[in-house]
């Protein structure tokens, strides 16, 4: 395997409604600003990959305008996957392993604020026996948390302690977009939103993009003082059905956690990216993630979730830390698809 | 550095405008069950699946690979999904072989589908969205003025696009699975239709189809153990480019020459006319043979119509072009580039039945998408490189 590395990330902030900006217009500072990083960001790159998704938008080929973000002239080679960026970022890789390309270019972006998000979601069940009864992505979430408490797998304090840990988090994030200094108490004081999910238990709906460099061998150590070397990267998609998968366990995150040997080694820093608390527990189990990892020290998707990028900024959250010498080795987690469906795993290392 | 790549087994559902026999999970397995048939694997020996389909909204599924997951056997393992607009089959052969060609897969299942009749193309293509430019006016739409300035710029006699019409047609009936069997194809029966957009008649326009498109591809240590010919990889490229901006030539884009001269560099052809034995080339509209003809340098400059008029692109001149009958005969969108890349390896396989090229040993295969703007393209030979 070649030794390939996160040389450059930089996201936008998360809000809950872009009102002036189109996707473009989004993802063109984000570019802009991994070039003063890098020194490149567009054309100059051997190889771009992104990842959106055209029913955020409401409009077939959506991302074909994230080609004017990128100034794709002279014409560049590049490939799109309609999944969070980090699977763009992962063809990206694999392009690079291959000998393709010795500098790609990954970008994620989503506006959900388009659109009406829990419903929009519903669209990804099977069209023929469940997308019909419009089942909204929290009420989907909600039925998974509700079978994990009935188990006795964690409890509703476990769940709420998870938002007040990544929302602390966050206070130091400026690009987050639910900060602050919640209490278990307070979050269970709350009324349930989708029994048992209460407001505090949901990502909230953000409108970003965000953006990552990776770079080969020497180009990653002239480029990045820092860089973070990716150790594996891996990613395993579950049949969809909710009846036949253990609802109670991320199978699959476990899966590419062992591929991607994260059990190796202590893990000072892991970015998740659930996007519901029950959810977030149900990752840290999958990883087997020591008790001494910081976790989500961004604040994770609970404190800003800009669909189709949200999974490529843990990744990215994770090589800056790296870059800064704040973390040797870190763990970065995205997921897709209702209930923790398909997960992908990246351990990053400083060395 | 990178692994080579072989496909070994090649699987394709017969293509119709309604396959109401079949939900989308089965239209997709008819399909990677026959590429599993030919590859003579079984769905345990797959690494991963790559799967490709054009707008969501075709069907009106959100990221359908996530349902499609357990119909392709892809439990617990890894999964991508491609959308390059048009071009998006042969991206996904190309996603897909790199996953070998990096070492990081031995074998992977490539799929490539689209249902029209769950919804209307013309309509998904058309949203009119806030602060963008709308045409409304569907992919023919689009595409008639680029054809206007291809005639205009290169002369070409106005019946060059009827020509190409009727030659696609007249191979589509060698091809058991094409959407369109048109027995009394005619230039007539082309001529007279009605006209779309001009100049695009009704018969020199592709067909909205139902159909799913498999490859199986796998890296040489266990291709070479093979007893029958199996299609190496011998270069893959592919090129993108804005859709539009003051002085882009949308008739003959840089995307599709830069592609062109990338993709015969890595592959050691110098005369592609000669070199290549036969190509399957994305051509939704007549017209874009003799244009593309030229975008892939396999001709001079607005030269390209005189190959369809001196009939070198049939199935017995020198460089025959869509034996399949081409997506003119069958247009799943999202499949069509992927079927375009499976046809070209049948054909170096020696496995394309009725529409064979004799003793062809080189194939291109080509696909192309959004505004002329995407381009994916392999070159697949007989032979090791």
């Amino acid at each position: 395997m070649r030794e390939v590395a996160v040389v450059g990330f930089t996201q936008s902030p998360s809000v809950r409604r872009e009102p002036d900006r189109n996707e473009v217009e989004i993802l063109i500072p984000v570019l802009q600003a991994l070039r003063e990083q890098t020194g490149l960001a567009g054309a100059e790159c051997d190889f771009i990959c992104s990842g959106s998704s055209d029913y955020l938008a409401g409009q077939s080929f959506a991302f074909v305008s994230g080609l004017d973000a990128v100034g794709a002239w002279p014409p560049v080679s590049e490939s799109h996957v309609e999944m969070d960026g980090a699977w763009a970022l992962y063809e990206a890789w694999v392009k690079i392993q291959m000998g393709y390309a010795d500098t790609a270019l990954a970008y994620g972006f989503g506006k959900p604020s388009m659109g009406d998000l829990p419903i929009t979601l519903a669209l990804q069940l099977d069209p023929y026996s469940v997308m019909p009864l419009w089942p909204d992505t929290i009420s989907v979430a909600g039925l998974q948390a509700r079978h994990c408490l009935e188990r006795g797998l964690f409890t509703a304090d476990e769940m709420a302690a998870v938002a007040v840990r990544d929302r602390g988090n966050a206070k130091t994030n400026p690009y987050a977009q639910v900060k602050g200094d919640f209490t278990v108490e307070g979050i269970l004081a709350e009324p349930f939103l989708v029994n048992p999910l209460r407001k505090s238990d949901c990502a909230p709906i953000s409108d970003g993009a965000s953006a990552i460099l990776l770079a080969a061998g020497d180009r990653a150590t002239q480029i990045c003082e820092r860089p973070a070397w990716i150790r594996g990267f891996e990613h395993i998609c579950e049949p969809m059905d909710f009846g036949v998968r253990d609802l109670g366990r991320s199978r699959g995150t476990e899966i590419a956690a062992e591929k991607a040997g994260v059990s190796s080694d202590k893990i000072d820093v892991a970015e998740l990216s659930a996007p519901f608390t029950h959810q977030s527990i149900l990752v840290e189990r999958a990883l087997g993630l020591p008790p001494e990892t910081r976790i989500n020290p961004s604040g994770g998707a609970l404190a800003g979730n800009p669909l189709m990028a949200v999974g490529l900024s843990r990744i990215g959250e994770c090589a800056a830390r790296i870059f800064r010498g704040e973390a040797d080795r870190a763990v970065a987690h995205a997921t897709s698809g209702p209930c923790l469906q398909q997960n992908l795993v990246c351990v990053l290392e400083g060395r | 550095m990178a692994e080579l790549t072989a496909v070994v087994g090649i699987g394709q559902t017969k293509y119709e405008a309604k396959r109401d026999d079949l939900s989308m999970p089965g239209l997709v397995r008819e399909a990677a069950e026959r590429a599993l048939a030919d590859a003579g694997c079984s769905w345990a020996d797959i690494d991963a699946v790559i799967l490709g389909k054009a707008p969501d909204l075709f069907e009106g599924v959100m990221m359908p690979e996530l349902f499609l997951n357990d119909a392709l056997g892809g439990a617990y393992k890894p999964m991508l999904r491609v959308h390059t607009a048009g071009s998006v089959g042969g991206s996904t052969a190309i996603v897909a072989a790199s996953m070998v060609q990096a070492g990081i897969h031995d074998r992977v299942l490539c799929v490539a589908y689209e249902k029209q009749s769950e919804s209307n193309a013309i309509w998904a293509l058309s949203i009119s969205v806030p602060f963008s430019l709308a045409t409304v006016a569907g992919a023919g739409g689009y595409f008639a003025p680029l054809v206007r300035g291809y005639i205009r710029r290169s002369g070409a006699p106005e019946d060059t696009g009827i020509r190409v019409a009727v030659k696609d047609r007249q191979n589509a009936l060698r091809n058991p699975l094409a959407h369109l069997h048109l027995e009394d194809i005619s230039f007539d029966l082309v001529a007279n239709s009605p006209m779309l957009w001009d100049p695009i008649r009704y018969l020199e326009t592709c067909p909205s189809s139902d159909g799913a498109c498999a490859l199986v591809m796998e890296k040489e240590s266990l291709a070479s153990r093979r007893p029958d010919k199996v299609a190496w990889i011998h270069a893959t490229e592919m090129r993108s480019e804005p859709t539009m901006f003051s002085g882009r030539d949308q008739v003959m884009p840089r995307a599709t020459l830069d592609n062109a001269k990338n993709l015969y560099r890595k592959a050691g052809i110098t005369n592609p006319r000669r070199e290549i034995d036969c190509a399957e080339i994305y051509v939704p509209f007549s017209w874009f043979e003799p244009m593309w003809m030229e975008g892939m340098l396999i001709t001079e400059r607005n030269q390209g119509w005189k190959m369809t008029y001196e009939g070198a692109t049939a199935m017995d001149g020198d460089f025959p072009v869509n034996m399949s009958g081409g997506v003119l005969s069958s247009n799943p969108i999202g499949a069509s580039g992927l079927i375009r890349f499976a046809e070209a390896a049948r054909q170096v396989r020696g496995r394309a039945d009725q529409h064979q090229v004799d003793g062809a040993r080189k194939a291109l295969g080509h696909a192309y998408g959004g505004g002329s703007q995407y381009f994916s393209t392999w070159i697949v030979s007989s032979e090791k490189p």
